[in-house]
């Protein structure tokens, strides 16, 4: 599922020159606090046992009771928004300029 | 308790606050905002139906406002996900968007 978001997303920041990744700390900026404050929701409420991951389809690794892909989760994810956001914005500036 | 519940909008309601009051980004009062969003919940509802489908992620009844049962549509649920994960995807976004672009207006040189 993160492999099929990222062959998703990446090919925007060719097709639409963005300069999202040739901006890593502004990215680190963005996405660790957020992720951050996700991630220790999602540990609390794993934890409470509001919600599970299945051990046979997740990776076996955890990391406080969190499969791995779930940290991945939440750098994939706000990445292919901000992808998406920045396409957007250099997609309407282009349909400015005629 | 529909405890994921009562989390979920206390987000959405942060990412608001966090948009138009502490960063000021004002992304929800953008076109740019809606329309990336638009596309973002077309594929949430992809990847997520696919999470939530197959029970890679389950979730307790006591946390939602549906049941546990797993079905496409009804009973709490959109695309086998629980509406709760709409609201949790919306607020994940919206403050990631925000902080990027205060983030950028910040390390931009002054004009």
């Amino acid at each position: 599922m993160l492999a099929f978001v990222l062959i998703g997303t990446l090919p925007l920041h060719r097709y639409y020159r963005l300069s999202v990744l040739r901006a890593p700390m502004r990215l680190l900026m963005a996405v660790v606090p957020v992720a951050a404050v996700f991630i220790t929701w999602d540990l609390l409420a794993t934890e409470a046992g509001h919600w599970w991951f299945d051990p046979a389809q997740t990776f076996a690794a955890r990391l406080w009771g969190l499969p791995l892909e779930e940290y991945a989760f939440f750098v994939v994810i706000p990445l292919a928004g901000i992808l998406t956001f920045e396409a957007v914005v250099v997609a309407r500036a282009r349909r400015r300029i005629p | 308790m529909t405890s994921y519940t009562v989390g979920a909008s206390v987000a959405v309601l942060a990412a608001i606050l966090a948009d138009l009051i502490v960063l000021r980004t004002a992304l929800l009062r953008s076109r740019t905002w809606w329309t990336a969003y638009g596309i973002v919940v077309v594929f949430q509802l992809l990847t997520n139906g696919w999470l939530t489908g197959r029970g890679i992620v389950r979730y307790s009844d006591e946390a939602i406002l549906g049941t546990g049962r797993i079905v496409f549509i009804g009973d709490g649920r959109i695309a086998y996900a629980p509406v709760e994960d709409l609201a949790f995807g919306f607020a994940l976004v919206l403050m990631c968007c925000a902080m990027w672009v205060w983030t950028g207006a910040r390390t931009r040189p002054p004009r």
